[in-house]
């Protein structure tokens, strides 16, 4: 080797070498906040014991997936999870995309700029002030809903806290409150993004607006809308935790109907410290979610390769 | 058109209106006729009630700035010095490297191994680092995001003259790169920074000393305690109940808890419909 190569490759070694210590930090974090727990799984496969730590406690095979199983709990919240997602999917397509093309269609720069960033407020709050806007609404005593406008339409207090079968409906109706604005954005980008000499000719022709929304934005939306969805569906066993937890305040009583796998996996470790059923639920999620990533990643693929996550 | 828009987006900012009446609305009215818009009659009493409590509120506020400003800055270092290297083609073991990071978007151990992690392992129950720690690189997909945008907007010719010029790796990152992805920065950083303000998981799964309370996690006791007072029927309830604040108080509290991003919102409004935008279409 002569000097020249010698120093060139030092040279090599030495730049990335650089670029491989800035990382550093990033790959520890990924390690032990992502990869170290993946460990932990075997939990769900164990009888765990405080004292004795993960590694000592004893082997039980899968009782922990049977006892979870057996139970009411795990169809309850299977349940929910999905029709909960599942809706939320669609009325998330169907609310976002017709305010986005309403948007599309203001023309006043000023009115356009407002609705936006009224739209888009609910996204930005915590859900624990979700929980109190809700609760404003809703309280039995101080409630606007039970002390302005049920008295107005004649109908008695309801108390909504205590009564399982009205929270499908208020919580689809709080998320999509909250989530809306955030889709309708995105739609909103790919539609500005549309090459305006399509609208034209269309006019030349003497198409409507309706007309025009139909034949070109809807179908030039659509590898935004299935990529989105798809996105979602890989996602459908993981639910928003602050939704079912903090809008409805815990409360015990609607646990039936608000209770999905991740609040249940909360409340078995938190609440009851049941370390076995808590991580066997969760490695359920974990890889049914996974599997699921995979298979709309794989339509995603199928549909349009740049769009694929990997 | 307009009608149809103006309707949504009354429904979108209605129920905030409502928070800030109530929370200036005289107690005895609530009580006699619950939260409205047009309230009888007008009190501060409950941010007179809050100024009197102020240490609790103050102190909470500075833990949620704290870990706000710790959350962010580390996080946006991490992210964007992770993310740097893996835009770089020419870098050895880079595929490797991207899989291993975006792996971590896929597949998760599940609450339970995290928890145990941070508590057994490391022993982080009721610290600050605790508030942190959890979210910091919650997902990979900023680093994608950051990526994507060193991939494409910072022209690779521009980092080979830095090379010729003799400028090291670091130095071109710090100088050259980072000055020019202030839009993506500011994304992410905005990201960030409502993330960790509106954090309350964290502070709920792994903070049980009242001292260690964020906002939210003060804001979050305070409505999960009175709901459950209220539907209970402890002899003690109205003992306790004098200790609780009343309806009012409890609104104004939810008003200093989300007034800061409402105020900070429409500055940050056009990079934060500019980042969702980038996040969804090239995500």
């Amino acid at each position: 080797m002569t000097q020249l190569a010698f120093q060139k490759r030092m040279n090599k070694t030495k730049k990335y070498f650089v670029l491989f210590l800035m990382m550093v930090p990033g790959l520890a974090y990924l390690i032990i906040n992502n990869y170290l727990p993946l460990f932990g799984i075997i939990i769900a496969f164990k009888d765990y014991n405080y004292s004795q730590g993960i590694f000592r406690s004893e082997w039980i095979g899968l009782e922990n997936f049977e006892y979870l199983f057996k139970t009411t709990d795990a169809y309850i919240i299977t349940r929910n999870t999905i029709l909960y997602n599942g809706g939320f999917i669609i009325l998330n397509l169907i609310v976002g995309v017709s305010i986005a093309i309403f948007l599309n269609e203001i023309k006043n720069r000023f009115m356009s700029r407002f609705y936006q960033t009224a739209i888009l407020m609910p996204y930005l709050i915590s859900m624990i002030i979700v929980g109190y806007l809700v609760f404003a609404l809703l309280s039995l005593e101080t409630g606007f809903i039970n002390k302005t406008i049920l008295p107005w339409l004649g109908i008695s207090d309801i108390s909504w806290y205590s009564e399982a079968k009205y929270w499908p409906y208020i919580l689809t109706i709080v998320h999509i409150w909250k989530s809306a604005g955030y889709l309708c954005v995105i739609f909103l980008a790919t539609i500005v993004g549309i090459d305006n000499e399509y609208y034209e000719a269309a006019k030349l022709d003497g198409a409507t607006t309706w007309q025009q929304i139909r034949t070109i934005t809807i179908p030039l939306l659509m590898p935004v809308v299935t990529i989105m969805t798809l996105l979602q569906i890989g996602r459908i066993f993981y639910s928003d935790f602050g939704l079912f937890y903090q809008v409805p305040l815990n409360a015990g009583a609607l646990q039936s109907t608000t209770n999905v796998i991740d609040t249940y996996v909360y409340r078995s470790l938190m609440t009851l410290g049941d370390i076995g059923m808590s991580s066997a639920a969760g490695l359920y999620q974990s890889i049914v979610g996974c599997v699921l990533v995979f298979i709309s990643n794989y339509i995603v693929r199928k549909i349009n390769k740049d769009n694929a996550m990997f | 058109m307009h009608v149809i828009l103006f309707l949504i987006s009354a429904m979108c900012i209605l129920p905030f209106i409502l928070l800030v009446i109530s929370s200036v609305t005289d107690e005895r009215t609530i009580y006699l006729n619950g939260y409205s818009f047009i309230p009888e009659k007008f009190s501060f009493d409950a941010y007179q009630y809050i100024w009197q409590d102020a240490d609790r509120i103050f102190h909470a506020y500075g833990i949620t700035i704290m870990v706000t400003l710790i959350g962010t800055v580390c996080g946006l270092i991490i992210t964007a010095s992770l993310a740097y290297p893996l835009s770089r083609k020419d870098m050895p073991l880079n595929k490797f490297l991207s899989l291993f990071v975006f792996f971590t978007m896929l597949f998760n151990g599940g609450l339970v191994p995290t928890y145990l992690v941070y508590t057994q392992l490391f022993d982080l129950k009721n610290t600050m680092l605790a508030l942190i720690l959890p979210s910091l690189l919650t997902n990979a997909f900023y680093i994608m995001l950051m990526r994507t945008f060193f991939m494409t907007s910072i022209p690779s010719a521009l980092i080979e003259s830095a090379k010729i010029d003799g400028a090291g790796e670091f130095f071109t990152f710090l100088r050259i790169v980072l000055p020019l992805s202030l839009p993506i920065l500011a994304t992410v950083g905005l990201f960030l920074t409502i993330q960790y303000w509106n954090d309350w998981f964290n502070g709920m799964v792994y903070i049980t000393d009242s001292k260690l309370y964020s906002l939210q996690n003060l804001l979050n006791r305070i409505l999960l305690d009175i709901q459950y007072l209220s539907s209970s029927d402890f002899g003690t309830q109205t003992e306790l109940a004098a200790d609780i604040p009343q309806e009012s108080t409890r609104m104004a509290l939810a008003v200093i808890g989300v007034l800061p991003i409402l105020i900070v919102y429409p500055f940050f409004q056009r990079y934060f419909v500019k980042g969702l935008t980038v996040g969804a279409v090239k995500g």
